[in-house]
C-alpha cells in the first residue's frame, strides 16, 4: 500500500514539468500569442502524428493481411526506411571495425602502423564526409550508407583496441598457466574480457549512426524519417515537422532500450552492468 | 603418481638464481643466490616480509617471469615457459568473470582436449569435493572471497597438476574462511599428495601449513634460513611448541622487516 502510494507520488513527481510544459505550450498557441506554422498547438501536433501514422486506406482484404495494412501508413514505411538505412549501414561499419581493432588492440605492430592514420581521421565527424560522399556514390542510398558506417566505425573501432588493451594481464597468466595456447586465448580470453569495453563501443556507434541516418536522409535520400521532416518544411507543416521529430525521438529511445538490455544480457556476468 | 614415482628427484630444484629488475630508478636485485630444492609431495611455505621477492621466485617457478641467471628444473624439466604442469593459485583468484563456476573449473580441461563426457565427470567431482556443487552455475561476482578461491583451486585441481604454485591465495580473506581454507588445502593436499609452494606473509599460516619454512631476506631476496616444521598434524596455534616456532621465525622476519625499513628511510636500495 505504502510502496504503490509512493510509486504514485513519484510517477506524479515525474509526469509534472513535462504537463506544465504541455499546457503552457498549447495555452500560447490557442491563445494567438504565436503563429501556428511557428509553434503547432501540441493537441494539433498529436493529431497530425496519428494521421501520419495511420494506414492511408481503408482495410481491403484484397490487400493482404491486416498486420500489411496497420503497417501502411506513411510513418512505418519511413521508420523502416530509416532503421534499415541504420541497420545496414551499422552492420558495414561493425564489419570494419571489429576485426581491426582486435588486430590493433592485440598486436602492437598493427597498432604502430594503423594508430596514426586513425588519429587524424577519428575526429572527423562523419557529416563532413557528406560533399565527398555524394562525389563518391551520387545521390540515394550509397552515400547513405557509407555516412551511416563511417558513423559506427570510429567509436567500435576505438573501445575495441581500447578493450582489447586493457585486459586485465591476471586473466592471461591464468589462461597460459592452464595451457591456453595463443589462439583460444584471444577468443575465449581477451575478447570476452574487453567485452564490455566493445559492447559499450556498439551502442555508441549504434547512436551516431542513428544521428548520421537522419543527416543523410535529408541530403541525399527521398523516404525515411529525416526526409520527412525536410519534406514537411517545404509545405510549412511545422506540425508534422514536430510529429516527424517526436518519431526520431521515439525510435531513438526504443533503440537504446533493446541495446541496453542486450548489453545487460550479454554482460550479465559483469560487476558494473548499467542499469 | 607422477610425483612421487619421480622418486629421489627434487620435484623442483632452484640453482644460483637472480633476478634483477630494471626500471626508471635503476637496478633492484629481487632475487639473488637462491637454491632451493623441494620433494616430491613437499608442502614448502615462502615467507617473507612484502619486497623480499617471494613472488618474484614463484612467478619464476611459474615460468611467467625468467631469472636473470641461474636455473629453474621442475619435474625434470628446465622451466623456459608457464605450462599446466606448475598450476597456479593467485591472491586475486583470477578467476574468468565471464565463465561460471563450472566452466571456469573446466576450462584447463577443455585446453588438454579432454573428452566432454570425462570432463564432466571430473568437474562434477571436484565442485564436490571443494562444496561447489550448488554454485556450479553462478558468476564469479557472485561468489564470496573464499568461495572464489575454492573455485581457482578447483581449477587446478582439474588439470591434475603434479604440483601447486599458490601466491598468497588466502591473503585477501578474513581470519575465519582463510582458517577454512587452509584446512581445505591440508586436507586435499593430505589426499593427493601434491607438491605444494605457498607464499605467503602470515607468519603463523607458514607454521600452520608447512612441512618447511623458506624464510627470507629483504631485498635482495636470498633464503635466509630453511625452518623444517616436524609438528604432527592437525597443528594447533595456541600449542606452545608451535608458539615456540613462532616466536623464532617472528625473530627472523622482524629483522628484516627492520631492513626494509632502513632501506625506506635511506631512500637506496640495499645491496
Amino acid at each position: 500500500m505504502k510502496t504503490a502510494r509512493s510509486h504514485a507520488a513519484r510517477l506524479a513527481r515525474q509526469l509534472l514539468v513535462p504537463a506544465i510544459v504541455l499546457v503552457a505550450w498549447e495555452g500560447i498557441s490557442r491563445a494567438g500569442w504565436v503563429s501556428p506554422i511557428i509553434l503547432p498547438a501540441p493537441s494539433q501536433v498529436l493529431v497530425r502524428w496519428i494521421d501520419y501514422a495511420r494506414p492511408l486506406a481503408p482495410y481491403d482484404p484484397a490487400e493482404g493481411s491486416r498486420l500489411r495494412w496497420l503497417f501502411s501508413g506513411e510513418l512505418p514505411h519511413d521508420a523502416l526506411a530509416s532503421l534499415i538505412r541504420v541497420a545496414g549501414g551499422f552492420a558495414v561499419g561493425a564489419v570494419l571495425a571489429l576485426p581491426l581493432g582486435l588486430l590493433m588492440g592485440a598486436k602492437p605492430i598493427v597498432y604502430e602502423l594503423m594508430n596514426p592514420l586513425v588519429q587524424i581521421l577519428r575526429p572527423i565527424p562523419p557529416i563532413a564526409y557528406i560533399p565527398l560522399a555524394i562525389l563518391w556514390f551520387g545521390l540515394g542510398n550509397p552515400p547513405a550508407f557509407f555516412l551511416i558506417s563511417l558513423g559506427a566505425f570510429f567509436p567500435i573501432l576505438m573501445n575495441t583496441i581500447a578493450g582489447v588493451r586493457n585486459v586485465d594481464a591476471i586473466y592471461v597468466r591464468a589462461a597460459r598457466n592452464l595451457g591456453a595456447s595463443e589462439w583460444t586465448l584471444f577468443w575465449r580470453v581477451m575478447v570476452p574480457a574487453a567485452m564490455p569495453y566493445i559492447l559499450a563501443g556498439v551502442r555508441i556507434g549504434f547512436g551516431v549512426a542513428f544521428i548520421v541516418v537522419i543527416v543523410a536522409e535529408m541530403i541525399a535520400v527521398n523516404s525515411g524519417l529525416g526526409y520527412r521532416i525536410l519534406e514537411a518544411r517545404e509545405y510549412f507543416w511545422s506540425d508534422k515537422v514536430i510529429a516527424g521529430m517526436i518519431s526520431i525521438g521515439l525510435a531513438g529511445l526504443g533503440i537504446d532500450v533493446g541495446m541496453n538490455s542486450l548489453n545487460a544480457w550479454l554482460l550479465r556476468w559483469h560487476r558494473g552492468v548499467e542499469g | 603418481m607422477a610425483a612421487s614415482v619421480a622418486g629421489a628427484a627434487p620435484a623442483i630444484q632452484v640453482r644460483g638464481v637472480r633476478k634483477v629488475f630494471s626500471g626508471s630508478e635503476g637496478e633492484v636485485v629481487a632475487l639473488d643466490g637462491i637454491d632451493l630444492d623441494v620433494e616430491p609431495g613437499e608442502l614448502v611455505c615462502l615467507l617473507g616480509p612484502s619486497g623480499c621477492g617471494k613472488s618474484t621466485l614463484l612467478n619464476a617457478i611459474a615460468g611467467f617471469s625468467p631469472p636473470t641467471s641461474g636455473t629453474i628444473v621442475a619435474n625434470g624439466r628446465a622451466v623456459t615457459a608457464p605450462g599446466p604442469d606448475r598450476a597456479m593459485v593467485f591472491q586475486e583468484y583470477a578467476l574468468f568473470p565471464w565463465m561460471t563456476v563450472e566452466k571456469n573449473v573446466a576450462f584447463g580441461l577443455e585446453m588438454a582436449r579432454v573428452p566432454a563426457r570425462e570432463r564432466r565427470e571430473r568437474v562434477d567431482a571436484l565442485l564436490g569435493m571443494l562444496n561447489l556443487r550448488e554454485f556450479r552455475d553462478r558468476f564469479p561476482k557472485d561468489l564470496s572471497g573464499g568461495m572464489r578461491q575454492r573455485v581457482a583451486i578447483a581449477r587446478v585441481l582439474a588439470i591434475d597438476s603434479p604440483m601447486l604454485l599458490m601466491d598468497e591465495p588466502f591473503g585477501a580473506l578474513d581470519a575465519l574462511t582463510r582458517r577454512n581454507l587452509q584446512d581445505e588445502l591440508l586436507r586435499i593436499w593430505a589426499k593427493l599428495r601434491k607438491t605444494i609452494v605457498f607464499v605467503t606473509h602470515g607468519i603463523e599460516e607458514s607454521i600452520y601449513l608447512a612441512d618447511r619454512v623458506v624464510v627470507m631476506t629483504y631485498r635482495p631476496g636470498t633464503v635466509k634460513r630453511i625452518v623444517p616444521v616436524t609438528l604432527p598434524r592437525p597443528r594447533d596455534p595456541a600449542a606452545p611448541e608451535f608458539n615456540a616456532l613462532k616466536r623464532e621465525i617472528s625473530q627472523m622476519v622482524m629483522e628484516e622487516q627492520a631492513r626494509h625499513a632502513q632501506a625506506e628511510v635511506g631512500g637506496a636500495t640495499a645491496d
